[in-house]
């Protein structure tokens, strides 16, 4: 028997190897996830330029007029606005990298100007929400008031200090730390993916700005407690306390019934 | 286990297993050589001293660092100073003297172990005997026996004298509920409130995908306005109407708008989260979902009804309003409603 052998029945070598299996997969998984092609193409006009960049970029799922593509594709872009691909394109979740059952927040592969440009011509497709202001997403509001409305209007998904949450089969409402106050204000008026919209007769462009000004306040706050364990509430106090706080215990216990040498 | 000769049964296995008896002292280092006994001292010192020092540093950390002082922590990120410090210094000073005592125990007291044997817990004859006679002459003394109006009339005193006690201890409990369970604020003509705001909503306000948290009219001035927030609220959902499966549903609502209970049949959360694309409504309590296009049945989790609809309508100047109260009562089961 080798050395590596006869340690397999060690107490510690199933941790162990699960470890490495966890490793190995998650490594894996890095290497070989899919990717999103890259294209970009310039032009002159804001418009012409945006249909180029669509067709290049999001036509092949949304449809070549952006009417949704097949059934399970992309759905259709009419009436979503400029806001909604500000919002989309803005924080990477569009294009889609590859299938799955939410797109999360990613890296941002167009400028300024081309998600611009494409919001232009998704804007021409038929009217919807258009870009914010940014007189009303500066955060300059009441945070207390943006509070308030936090609380009634998003903290059930997004955790009371906007930390995020688990919704049904794998989807979830995403964090809001370090979230713009533009893309927080789109996603709003927007709804995208599970979110439900929030539009300007419901809540009022300055008490959007309100809301802005709570979760930037949020963002600069200290942990006047210590660890904050992500602010999840009790699963992850919970999972800490059953962690360490048992293993404490039990050490504790079998030092204190082990006999001195 | 050690078996000694001449017990072993036929099949090898002892008739009766003999007191094996405690296993043989084994003596601990410090027992044996004064030089581990020294060290072990001066270990329990230390302990007892590192305890003292974190005592000092907090008394000195109490006074000297301000409570508004924030610091970054490695690990932990931006965090309150003094809360970290104190928190710690303290924990340490108690844990060593926790240490050192246990420590100290275990090193240096005695350790030998020692059986005590049980003694008989019955008293002798005698003392039994003299106790029963004891107890009987007081019973004839007290004539209880021979007068038998004074029994039951000391029995009746003592018994009716439970009650009071009984009738104060009910009566503690408060008043009865009476049909607060069953009602809520809501009233025909009511209009729909945005929470917190407490504005009227217009029907066409409410677009396309669109969720608003709703109050009743009026709830902000009423007595009890927490009481009633929790039994009143209600949540505001446009779909497309061809969505709707349910007739019901559809003749309750207004175009496609439809208002629903956001208080839990389950155990009375408040019913929030709304997927936009799969028409689904989430408790965040014990992921009780209802399908909003099935008038609100229950498809997972522990809840056991459908969420109650509102019936909403429009007033003459466009705004919604309640069409009904709510027909049933809300939230949770409670003993009357079964």
């Amino acid at each position: 028997m080798n050395a590596l052998g006869s340690h397999r029945r060690h107490p510690a070598a199933i941790v162990i190897v699960l470890l490495l299996g966890l490793v190995a997969t998650g490594g894996l998984y890095s290497l070989l996830a899919p990717r999103p092609a890259q294209a970009a193409v310039a032009s002159t006009d804001q418009v012409a330029e945006g249909a180029k960049l669509f067709l290049a970029n999001c036509a092949s799922c949304h449809g070549i007029n952006g009417k949704g593509g097949k059934a399970g594709a992309g759905p259709n872009l009419v009436g979503v606005g400029a806001a909604a691909v500000d919002f989309q394109v803005g924080t990477g979740r569009m294009p889609l990298s590859g299938p799955s059952v939410q797109p999360a927040r990613g890296k941002v592969l167009f400028t300024d100007a081309q998600i611009a440009a494409m919001g232009a011509y998704v804007a021409t497709i038929g009217p919807g929400p258009s870009v914010p202001d940014s007189q009303y997403t500066k955060g300059d509001g009441n945070s207390a008031r943006g509070n308030e409305l936090f609380k009634v209007n998003c903290a059930m998904c997004h955790n009371f200090v906007g930390s995020g949450g688990a919704l049904t089969r794998g989807k979830y409402a995403p964090t809001l730390r370090n979230v713009s106050g533009k893309h927080i204000y789109e996603a709003m008026v927007t709804g995208p993916q599970s979110m439900p919209v929030f539009n300007d007769q419901n809540i009022a462009p300055t008490d959007k700005n309100d809301i802005v000004t709570y979760l930037q306040e949020i963002n600069k706050s200290k942990n006047p407690g210590g660890l904050s364990l992500g602010n999840l509430g009790p699963v992850s106090e919970g999972m800490f306390v059953w962690v360490f706080g048992l293993t404490l215990m039990i050490g504790a216990a079998v030092w204190l019934g082990s006999k001195a040498a | 286990m050690l078996v000694p000769v001449g017990h072993e049964g036929a099949s090898g296995v002892p008739e009766r297993f003999s007191n094996p008896g405690l296993p043989p002292h084994v003596p601990r280092s410090a027992d044996l050589d004064e030089g581990a006994a020294r060290r072990a001292e001066k270990q329990v010192a230390t302990l007892f001293g590192v305890s003292m020092v974190a005592t000092l540093i907090f008394l000195v950390a109490y006074f000297t660092i301000d409570v508004g002082t924030n610091q970054f922590i490695p690990g932990i990120g931006l965090a309150n100073l003094s809360n970290i410090v104190l928190g710690l210094t303290l924990a340490v000073s108690l844990l060593c003297i926790g240490l050192g005592a246990v420590h100290w125990a275990k090193t240096l007291m005695p350790d030998t172990e020692v059986a005590e044997d049980r003694h008989p817990q019955r008293s002798s004859d005698e003392a039994r005997s003299e106790a029963v006679a004891t107890l009987a002459a007081g019973g004839d003394a007290s004539q209880l026996a021979r007068r038998p109006l004074i029994k039951y009339s000391l029995g009746g005193a003592l018994g009716l004298f439970a009650l009071p006690l009984v009738v104060q201890l009910a009566g503690g409990l408060g008043p009865l509920p009476k049909a607060d369970l069953s009602t809520t604020f809501w009233r025909k003509g009511m209009r729909l409130m945005r929470d917190p705001g407490m504005t009227p909503i217009k029907a066409s306000d409410v677009t396309l995908g669109s969720v608003f948290h709703v109050l009743p009219e009026g709830i902000d001035k009423s007595e009890h306005v927490l009481e009633e927030k929790a039994k009143a609220s209600v949540i505001l959902i446009s779909l497309e109407p061809a969505l709707i499966q349910v007739p019901k549903e559809r003749a309750w609502g207004h175009e496609g708008i439809v208002a629903y209970s956001k208080i839990c049949s389950h155990v009375g959360c408040p019913v929030g989260l709304y997927e936009q694309q799969t028409h689904h409504l989430l408790c965040p309590c014990h992921q009780s979902t209802f399908d909003v296009t099935k008038d609100c049945e229950v498809i997972f989790g522990p809840a056991k009804r459908p969420l109650p609809q509102l019936e909403i309508t429009v007033d003459a100047e466009g705004y919604l309003v309640a069409a009904s109260p709510f027909r049933e009562p809300v939230g949770p089961s409670f003993w009357e409603r079964g």
